[in-house]
């Protein structure tokens, strides 16, 4: 970065990369501005890009057509309940793995890992049956369970990688000074690694949020999360593009927004540590 | 302290993945009662010489495959122009990770229908601007077409994991070449791309781990056809079991899947285990 480069290639370059990058991101600017047309609109040839008659009725029809609010919340319950989840019993086992290590510790850490290597579809029929024998079958509570334990893996290994960094002596000195381990978690490792939990946070609502094998096989009307309600427009009636673009924007909006942030943690979570 | 996530997890793999072995190898049709009697391998013989399978193996191949080809060139190039000095650098970084963020039932959607429709997509709307007869993506190439969106989805995992190597390759070094009048192509061959050969190796595996099992993109735009012409193994498991009720043959076929995807995790586990030794 240090190196002067002449203005000329410093212009052509960022149009170049300005042009790549609005056409990668044109798919969701699109979506987002077809929300706000009216569906005849939505389909005019050629099509309107600004000057159009800007109009919030998608949103409202989305909502009155089919209980929009539920599906967000039941997304909310579903990610925010499965991340904690998956930082009770997750914080416990990343503390053990990095400071109080076994001789077999490191064989466990790679067999979870490698749990998350499986394809769903090898377990899908007996999680299909099961959920159905126990009446788990479209409830938030059965896919909250499944979800946690969809993440667990990702989120041992990221806080892991985290716990890692920080000194064993401080914690040692802790219990020294007679702090039970409890305690010596949570009023000295949590403050210590509090960015390393918010990212681990943050990337698991992102995936439990975007995660749609599980969500759509085990589904129906009631427990079904923006990933799979969305599915319900693939059989459409009409003129739809509009509305499907509403309910579009406000699905993947929180998310994206949230996911600007995580670009960093993003990469140390999705390749286990291997790139930094 | 870890044994409760040990628990957890051995639970929910081990314990259906059991069962998934034992279903593969007893005759079990949810439309038929019966005994549930053992039947050898006999339902992976149905179901591997089910001309199906066959085109289902060549369909996830095709888009794992064209995914990576995708992902990896395209993420390479892309990374390589956002580590230049351009204005706006964090902005344009947003505008080309914001797709991995898009529910895969939205892009899958959105894509169907606003960019590749053959009438009013843009697309469509584009090919007449310019005097050429648009193409109608999901009727003649839908294969094609699933693979665009599932690349579209991953080339920001592969740019932001590429980019991120980059950035950690010294500047003195790529200096030094320069001095030594190493020509820019050069210069990429033979000191950036060994210094992202990692990297990709890292992208190639754990893409082709997610692509294996692309199924949301399929069921909301073609679900399987015309045909069997974009069923993958994840798909053809999926209407074996949810579909046809053969939990049997299902079994056999997610047996079949997780044989494949472990002969690929195999080698992403050494990698990470490799880098535990550090």
């Amino acid at each position: 970065m240090a190196r002067a480069i002449p203005a000329r290639r410093r212009w052509l370059l960022s149009i170049v990369a300005w042009a790549v990058g609005l056409m990668i991101f044109f798919p969701i600017l699109w979506t987002v501005l077809t929300s706000f047309k009216t569906e005849g609109e939505a389909i005019a040839a050629p099509p309107h890009i600004l000057f159009f008659h800007w109009t919030l009725e998608n949103y409202v029809e989305v909502q009155q057509r089919s209980n929009y609010i539920e599906h967000v919340s039941n997304s909310v319950v579903i990610a925010l309940g499965s991340t904690l989840l998956a930082l009770l019993i997750g914080v416990p086992a990343a503390w053990a793995a990095a400071f109080a290590p076994a001789r077999r510790t490191k064989d466990l850490l790679m067999w979870m890992l490698s749990t998350k290597m499986m394809p769903p579809v090898g377990v899908l029929v007996p999680i299909y049956l099961l959920f159905r024998d126990w009446g788990l079958l479209d409830t938030l509570t059965g896919l909250t369970a499944l979800m946690m334990l969809v993440n667990l893996p990702i989120v041992v290994w990221m806080l892991y990688t985290y716990f890692r960094e920080i000194p064993a002596d401080i914690l040692e000195a802790a219990r020294m000074d007679g702090a039970r381990l409890f305690n010596e978690i949570v009023h000295v490792l949590a403050p210590m690694a509090a960015p390393g939990i918010a990212s681990t946070m943050l990337l698991n609502i992102i995936l439990a949020w975007n995660e749609a094998f599980w969500t759509l096989n085990l589904t129906a009307a009631k427990a079904a999360p923006l990933s799979a309600f969305i599915a319900s427009y693939s059989s459409p009636e009409g003129l739809f593009w509009a509305k499907l673009s509403a309910a579009s924007t406000m699905a993947i909006a929180p998310i994206l927004i949230l996911g600007w942030f995580s670009q960093r943690q993003l990469v140390r979570g999705l390749t286990f540590g291997a790139v930094k | 302290m870890i044994a409760p996530s040990v628990t957890a997890l051995f639970l929910w793999m081990a314990v259906p993945l059991g069962m998934t072995l034992y279903f593969s190898f007893i005759r079990y049709n949810l439309l038929i009662p019966g005994p549930k009697s053992f039947v050898g391998f006999s339902n992976y013989y149905f179901f591997l010489t089910d001309p199906a399978f066959a085109a289902a193996l060549v369909n996830t191949l095709v888009i794992v495959g064209g995914t990576l080809l995708i992902t990896v060139i395209g993420g390479v190039l892309l990374a390589l122009l956002l580590d230049q000095p351009i204005f706006g650098q964090g902005i344009v970084r947003l505008l080309v990770i914001s797709p991995f963020f898009v529910l895969p039932t939205v892009a899958a959607l959105v894509w169907k229908n606003m960019m590749m429709n053959p009438v009013y997509g843009v697309f469509a709307q584009i090919a007449h601007s310019l005097g050429l007869s648009p193409l109608d993506w999901f009727a003649s190439v839908p294969l094609l077409s699933i693979t665009l969106i599932v690349a579209w989805q991953w080339l920001p995992f592969a740019t932001l994991i590429l980019l991120t190597a980059l950035q950690s390759l010294s500047e003195e070094q790529k200096e030094a070449a320069e001095m030594d009048g190493a020509r820019r192509f050069s210069i990429f061959f033979y000191i950036i791309l060994p210094h992202l050969a990692r990297a990709i190796t890292v992208v190639i595996l754990i893409e082709t781990i997610f692509l294996l099992t692309v199924f949301a993109e399929i069921l909301v735009t073609t679900n399987g056809g015309p045909g069997v012409a974009t069923t993958n193994i994840a798909f053809l498991v999926y209407a074996q079991a949810l579909l046809q009720f053969d939990v049997a043959g299902a079994s056999a076929g997610g047996i079949i899947a997780v044989i494949l995807a472990n002969i690929v995790a195999v080698f992403l586990m050494r990698m990470i285990g490799r880098n535990l030794e550090a």
